[in-house]
């Protein structure tokens, strides 16, 4: 029951997130909306994880590992997405 | 199958050379560092094509001897070879045509370029490989990160807002497959295709998830109507890397479209399989259409790849028998993937080229091309042959083997598309070729022959796949149908 | 586990995203997004994933919000994709949202029970490792090549990042982070901080083998005390073309694929771990990993350098 409520949870982080990246014009806005539909995403990959607990363990490790993995890329993806900003809000410097 | 490490070398050279890259950032200019790198990737490719065709099965490795559903494995079949030769080829020629830099070149773009190229070598390998959701995901970050770098590499204003388009787009698409693929894992435990293949059933949970991955792979091979992010980002790049997006990075999630429905859950033709092609014919006659009324070359051809891609969609409703790899249309599709391939790699270096000798790309005051800089033109023109599907070209065996699947299927409305699609293809490119055909005698820079003879041999590529004979194609059914991994390799 | 604390759990949860999206000032979405991922990490730990619960604190929540924060210091005007919202795309924006997060939950729920999975299989082969946390054995060993290519994403993001910066900061220093001299008490924070910081991370990336913790969880902390370190002024940023940057991105990527060669020699396998070294293996690896990525999100959250190297 508790794992299901984090399951909709997840889903409703989602959600949140989508309306965010629809309804902010401005990119690091739309950056934090997407940070929030990764986190719905990664949360669905928790319960699924935990929902599959099996030989003596709390959780399914493989779904854990992919969500470290992935928790690494999106942060990546997050600082490429600065990085660009930065460069655009700064003055023109060069063509 | 046949168990080999070339998979993974293929893979893992690239990476190597961007470490190269890396530690002797101070010391030698980056096309030197990177140049032994290109050459053994170009090697391994080529060789793991000849494997596949001399033994007739697929290359397979498992990694760290762990087997699915566990561990990953790489497994180069036929289809997965013919991509990994073609992206060999395209990257070959690039790394030619890009090898004396511009004179205005910056230390940042060159070791940007070199270093961002072999990681994007490095992704496609890996994304034509993978048997695995998640690798798969892992092989598309690689790869959009490193597009749109390079898509930002000149560091113009639009250059910039095209670069964070495209990122954006391609995030979305990234969590609508993810989300794809933790639905799969929670329905089965399983990511491996081949073990997927055997136990996936068509129910809700299952289509959501293909639905949703497939959706955010469209994102990122811009099928209309997800396509506005390309056209400012691929004719915004430097012309080698434009490229190597248009004839490259946009076919890997293409390939993982297909490989779902093909390989993961086969289906009966309905209604997935419909609107995808839906989708396609509407990217073939809007994108034509908008791309005959570019003022920019580098513009109108990014419009085409659009048109071009589309008809990589039309495939998927003109499979099916029960072993699709047997029908005409999957050959049709593969030859018009690998055909756009050279044909637009061929294409945007000439542009490039173009650039470089005039100063702009301008399509109305291309005169005088002709008579300057034949060799570049002719690889323009040759290429334009292939998009447009006229004899002797990849793209006219492609498109009259589609042409083919679509009439014995009986989609009439397919075959339309296909033909108008090559009226309109034939309109841009005429257009273009007529202005560059004509007199005038505008100051040019010169531009080395060899690197003009690089773009003609890509061109010539596109031609030579023309001659193939007109049937299922042998390569492109070796591995199929997917089987599990039993044994330990 | 009991309901209540889901509840006390999912709903901050649920109340910060929508403040995150709801606020009109970024600084203070930003700094929901803090307390956000505080929440979240803690949720982790409710749903027994510590190994996800450290990442998510110091990546999902720390790292990221740290550079989200200094971008926002940075930007001298947002940038902005669109026109703002109107009521009526509001609306039809929350009935989306409404509607993906009711497909979403229903598809949850249509899962099977007892759901499918590789738990078991996953603590077989572990004594053979001779590592006890079998979520590090699918990082390490039966996924190896996904994190193996992770890092090289990490590495793509760097060479991007700077592909991105200027042409006369390349190969230099990031700006500097504050502008100005740093406060008293920042600069005694990071004294107090950093020795025990480190001597924590050494805790975390030895346990990782066995319990939850590892390479990712301390590299982020170490790279997360270096950045404290820069900004109060007490060590220097990367400099991001420099000898020694370009060494420690590329080691670890290399001792990976090294290992994986002599795998092949050792263990018949690329990327196979030879039994009775196993774990000494896997521990260099790891460490030489823990440098590349230590290195990498200093840079990433740095920013791309603009500052000539001569100073």
């Amino acid at each position: 029951m508790s794992t299901t409520l984090f399951g909709l949870t997840g889903a409703a982080l989602v959600g949140i997130g989508l309306f965010g990246l629809i309804v902010h014009p401005t990119a690091l806005r739309k950056l934090l909306a997407f940070n929030l539909v990764g986190a719905g995403v990664f949360l669905v990959f928790g319960v699924l994880a935990r929902r599959a607990a099996a030989a003596g363990l709390a959780g399914d490790p493989v779904p854990q590992a992919i969500v470290i993995t992935g928790i690494v890329v999106a942060f990546a993806a997050t600082a490429l997405a600065a990085t660009l900003l930065a460069r655009l809000s700064g003055p023109e410097e060069e063509p | 199958m046949t168990v080999s490490l070339l998979p993974v070398w293929a893979v893992l050279t690239p990476v190597l050379g961007l470490c190269a890259l890396l530690l002797c950032e101070r010391w030698m200019r980056p096309e030197r560092v990177a140049a032994p790198f290109v050459g053994l990737s170009l090697y391994l490719s080529l060789s793991m094509t000849y494997e596949v065709m001399t033994s007739q099965a697929p290359l397979v490795y498992a990694l760290g001897g762990w087997l699915p559903p566990l561990g990953l494995t790489l497994r180069a079949d036929g289809v997965g070879v013919l991509l990994m030769a073609l992206t060999a080829l395209v990257m070959t020629g690039v790394a030619i045509c890009a090898w004396t830099p511009p004179g205005d070149a910056t230390a940042r773009s060159r070791f940007s370029f070199w270093a961002l190229l072999l990681a994007l070598w490095s992704a496609l390998n890996l994304a034509f490989t993978a048997q695995d959701l998640f690798n798969f995901f892992v092989a598309l970050e690689m790869l959009s990160f490193a597009a749109v770098a390079l898509v930002a590499l000149d560091g113009t204003r639009g250059a910039l807002i095209a670069a964070l388009r495209y990122l954006l787009f391609a995030l979305a698409g990234s969590i609508l497959y993810l989300l794809g693929v933790g639905l799969i894992y929670g329905r089965y435990a399983v990511l491996d295709l081949a073990g997927l293949r055997e136990i996936a059933q068509p129910d809700t949970v299952t289509l959501a998830a293909l639905a949703l991955m497939t959706a955010g792979l469209m994102a990122k091979t811009a099928l209309f109507p997800l396509h506005l992010w390309l056209p400012p980002a691929h004719a915004g790049a430097p012309a080698p890397a434009s490229a190597v997006l248009s004839a490259l990075v946009v076919k890997a999630p293409f390939l993982i479209i297909l490989r779902l429905w093909v390989d993961l859950l086969p289906l009966p033709a309905a209604a997935p399989q419909q609107i995808m092609a839906g989708l396609g014919a509407a990217a073939i006659l809007v994108c034509s259409v908008i791309a005959l009324r570019q003022q920019r070359l580098k513009l109108m051809i990014a419009y085409s790849t659009l048109a071009q891609v589309g008809y990589l969609f039309l495939m998927f409703p003109l499979m099916p028998g029960p072993a699709p790899w047997q029908d005409i249309g999957w050959t049709g599709g593969l030859l018009q993937l690998a055909s756009h391939g050279f044909a637009k790699a061929a294409m945007f270096l000439a542009a490039g080229l173009i650039y470089e000798a005039l100063g702009h790309d301008r399509v109305a005051e291309l005169g005088g091309l002709a008579r300057r800089q034949p060799v570049t033109l002719a690889a323009f023109a040759i290429a334009g042959l292939s998009l447009m599907g006229l004899p002797p070209s990849g793209g006219f065996i492609a498109k009259l083997l589609l042409l083919t699947a679509a009439v014995e299927t009986g989609a009439w409305w397919i075959a339309a598309v296909i033909l108008a699609g090559g009226i309109l293809a034939a309109f841009y490119v005429f257009r273009a070729l007529g202005h560059a055909l004509a007199d005038g005698d505008p100051p040019m820079a010169p531009v080395a022959l060899y690197r003009q003879g690089a773009v003609l041999a890509l061109a010539l590529c596109a031609l030579a796949l023309g001659f193939v004979p007109l049937r299922p194609f042998a390569l492109l059914a070796i591995g199929r149908p997917l089987e599990a991994l039993e044994a330990m390799p | 586990m009991t309901e209540l604390l889901a509840l006390t759990l999912a709903l901050p949860l649920l109340a910060g995203a929508l403040f995150i999206v709801a606020t009109a000032s970024t600084r203070a979405a930003l700094f929901g997004f803090f307390a956000f991922g505080l929440f979240l990490a803690l949720a982790w730990v409710a749903l027994d994933a510590v190994d996800v619960a450290l990442t998510e604190a110091a990546i999902g929540g720390g790292a990221t919000g740290l550079l989200l924060l200094r971008l926002n210091g940075r930007m001298r005007h947002p940038v902005s994709l669109g026109e703002p919202a109107g009521p009526r795309l509001k609306i039809a924006a929350g009935l989306l949202a409404a509607l993906v997060t009711l497909a979403l939950g229903a598809l949850l729920l249509a899962l099977p029970e007892p759901a499918p999975s590789l738990a078991a299989a996953t603590v077989e082969p572990l004594p053979a490792l001779g590592i006890g946390n079998p979520v590090t054995a699918v990082l390490i060993a039966y996924r190896a090549l996904d994190t193996l290519l992770e890092i090289v994403v990490l590495l793509i993001a760097v060479v991007g990042l700077r592909a991105l910066g200027t042409d006369r900061g390349w190969g230099g220093r990031p700006v500097p982070w504050p502008e100005g001299e740093p406060s008293p008490a920042l600069v005694f924070l990071a004294r107090l901080l950093i020795p025990a910081g480190l001597v924590f991370a050494v805790y975390l990336f030895w346990v990782g083998a066995d319990a939850p913790g590892g390479k990712f969880q301390a590299s982020t902390l170490v790279a997360a005390l270096w950045l404290l370190a820069i900004m109060a002024g007490l060590a220097p940023a990367p400099c991001s073309g420099g000898r020694w940057t370009g060494r420690a991105l590329a080691i670890g990527p290399l001792a990976f694929i090294v290992a994986g060669t002599i795998g092949i020699a050792a263990a018949g396998s690329f990327l196979a771990w030879p039994e009775p070294v196993a774990k000494p293996m896997i521990i260099a690896v790891e460490l030489a990993l823990a440098v590349s990525i230590v290195v990498a999100l200093v840079l990433l959250v740095a920013g791309p350098p603009e500052r000539e190297t001569g100073r």
